[in-house]
């Protein structure tokens, strides 16, 4: 159940700190004989704590931008900055360290481990940070997303919401600074996509940068910025009207009183 | 990484395919367990020929005639008749060679004993009193040869146990009389002893002998004698006084300065061994069998490291998703190869413990068979086999494992999380 009230939240003071900052960004695949071109001088700056959609239709660019700002990809040319930090001249296990400190990723298809427990998945990225602590600290973002009951659950004994809150808790463990999600309510029906919704507005209250892909325009409504793709271009980058933003509600809690 | 959770997570993912897990794991397992069997083996017969090379009793020397030259044709050792008895007893006698306890010449051949309606064919070797304490065989039944034997040239003989089972079955053989035909010279024998059983070793079965004084071997049973007069001998065993290696060598060169005094001759006619020269020889060849079975082995065992490549290829294919995964949430390249490195390993090593038990359990099953009338089989399983077998199998998960680590760690994570 989505509900249509005025965002009274964090009203926009001092202009924070640019996190992401894209330059002419290009991306050219080479499929068998043609050369597709995904991105064509793309251009972006999104600020610490933003919530934005990229949107568009499919084959417009989206995944290939997400997947360079999340430094998983490399652009043909053109600059991504992250933090300030140029990626392109850096190497394959800096861009790791990068994912995985600082940011977080939550897919539609929520790429769990198989045979791997809740709490295992969520452990793996301070697994690969060296960190310590590892079981309560994942603990800990299984609470945030409410599903420390469900702790040693695999994959198969889980719902599709709450794979994909494993998922969002695996992204958010090593407290990152952005999390990315493409179409992350892509496999979920509409009660299970506004709880999940919910988290990640929770999560954005809290600071963190979230930026979605996605192509329904109900779950852009729940961000305030909505950038669009077509043909591998930003066509539009506008804010999303005031009374169009949703906040969603976390189903298996008790209502909330909206303010 | 932590190495403990890394070790986890390999066992986890080949227990996600059991089976699979256990067919590659075969591989490695018969390969270790017919490396450590058939070097066990290898091993038990080293063991058993120098026990029996021990068993001639120790510190000995081995002095035989050189080659019979004829114009410039030498042929083999051992065929000239330049060893005689008197060469033996000059080895005692001149007190030139301190070193020497005790000899024992011996010459003999292959001769026809009949005895009731008994007909064998047996080795009939001359030997003294001495060749009892230089050889270390013993009379188990009456007596051996003696002093008045050798001085009367009796005609006596005593037996070995198989050669007195041949002939008397389970009756008794002391005091009966055989007929000793050596090359058309015959003597009817009274025999006085029965030697213990001492099991075959080189040279054929050491208990179907007869053993008859060399004097009597010399004028009753054969003619042969030197250009000079003595009576030949085909061979003399020198005991010396201890076993060491400056011992041997001192008597060496001694009994070497003595004989080459009294044959004048200008080219060594004598070849003298000692014990250690033999015990080397047969290391050597054993060493070289255990080496060959060995390596026969150790191709199965690169046939089990191959196994383990090909499995390790097709997992890396079959989890290229799971790679792309891990590398979105940080894996270094680092982690990804070692985590399949560790797999390979984890197989390599498991399949290298089971092979081992296998092989060894195998090996010590083998121990004391016999097949057939031989020596019994000995195997000896060695801590050396096991380490080198478990070390080669965890070697090989290594370098069988390096190429599937470097082509998951490889993956590009874009492509890997598309990959259906």
């Amino acid at each position: 159940m989505m509900t249509t009230v005025a965002n009274e939240h964090v009203p926009v003071i001092d202009p924070a700190p640019v996190v992401i900052r894209a330059e002419g960004l290009c991306k050219t695949y080479r499929m068998g004989d043609v050369d597709v071109r995904a991105l064509r001088d793309a251009s972006l700056e999104i600020r610490k704590g933003e919530m934005v959609a990229v949107m568009g239709p499919s084959g417009s660019g989206k995944s290939t931008l997400m997947n360079i700002m999340g430094c998983l990809d490399q652009p043909t040319s053109g600059e991504y900055w992250l933090d300030g930090t140029a990626t392109s001249q850096l190497t394959d296990d800096e861009l790791a360290t990068i994912r995985n400190k600082r940011i977080g990723f939550v897919f539609q298809q929520f790429n769990l481990l198989a045979r791997t427990t809740a709490v295992e998945q969520v452990e793996l990225p301070l697994l690969y940070a060296g960190a310590s602590q590892r079981r309560k600290r994942a603990m800990e973002a299984l609470a945030r997303v409410q599903l420390t009951d469900r702790w040693h659950h695999r994959p198969t004994e889980l719902s599709g919401g709450q794979q994909q809150r494993v998922a969002i808790a695996r992204a958010l463990v090593n407290d990152p600074a952005i999390i990315l999600a493409d179409e992350p309510t892509g496999a979920l029906d509409t009660r299970t996509s506004e709880d999940v919704m919910a988290i990640f507005q929770e999560l954005n209250r809290e600071g963190i940068t979230v930026i979605f892909v996605t192509h329904e325009l109900d779950i852009a409504e729940h961000t305030r910025r909505s950038v669009r793709l077509s043909d591998g271009r930003i066509v539009r980058d506008e804010p999303v009207p005031v009374e169009r933003q949703r906040i969603a509600r976390r189903v298996h809690e008790a209502p909330v009183v909206a303010t | 990484m932590n190495f403990f959770v890394t070790v986890r997570m390999a066992l986890r993912a080949l227990g996600a395919n059991k089976l699979r897990a256990a067919l590659t794991m075969l591989g490695v397992i018969i390969g270790v367990a017919a490396v450590i069997a058939l070097m066990s083996i290898g091993r038990g017969i080293q063991a058993s020929i120098q026990g029996q090379i021990q068993s001639l009793g120790s510190n000995l020397l081995f002095i035989s005639p050189g080659a019979q030259t004829a114009g410039n044709v030498r042929s083999q050792a051992g065929t000239s008749p330049s060893l005689t008895y008197e060469d033996a007893l000059a080895i005692i006698d001149t007190g030139r060679v301190p070193q020497a306890l005790a000899v024992a010449p011996e010459t003999g051949g292959f001769a026809q004993i009949v005895s009731g309606g008994k007909n064998v064919n047996v080795r009939v070797t001359g030997i003294t009193p001495d060749y009892e304490q230089v050889r270390n065989f013993h009379a188990i039944d009456g007596d051996f040869i003696t002093r008045d034997h050798i001085e009367t040239r009796a005609l006596v003989a005593v037996i070995g146990a198989t050669t007195r089972t041949n002939l008397f079955g389970d009756g008794e053989a002391v005091g009966q009389v055989i007929r000793v035909n050596q090359q058309g010279v015959a003597a009817n024998l009274r025999v006085v002893g029965v030697l213990e059983p001492k099991g075959s070793g080189f040279g054929g079965n050491q208990d179907d002998v007869v053993l008859v004084p060399l004097t009597t071997q010399f004028t009753r049973l054969s003619r042969n004698r030197t250009s000079r007069g003595g009576f030949t001998v085909s061979s003399v065993n020198v005991q010396l006084m201890d076993e060491t290696a400056e011992t041997a060598n001192a008597a060496v060169q001694s009994i070497g300065d003595l004989l080459r005094e009294r044959h004048r001759a200008a080219q060594d006619d004598f070849t003298i061994r000692s014990q250690q020269d033999l015990l080397n020889t047969a290391t050597q060849i054993t060493g070289a069998i255990t080496l060959f079975l060995g390596a026969v082995a150790g191709i199965s065992l690169l046939v089990g490291g191959i196994g383990i490549m090909n499995i390790m290829l097709v997992s890396v294919t079959e989890r290229t998703r799971e790679i792309g995964i891990r590398k979105a949430i940080g894996a270094k390249r680092r982690d990804i190869m070692v985590q399949f490195l560790i797999e390979s390993i984890v197989v390599s090593v498991v399949g290298g413990g089971i092979g081992i038990a296998i092989g060894g359990g195998g090996a010590s099953m083998l121990d004391g068979i016999s097949f057939g009338p031989g020596p019994k089989l000995m195997t000896i399983v060695g801590l050396d086999a096991i380490l080198l077998a478990f070390g080669v199998s965890a070697a090989i998960g290594l370098f069988f494992g390096v190429y599937p680590a470097i082509r998951a760690a490889r993956l590009n994570p874009i492509e890997a999380l598309r990959y259906e």
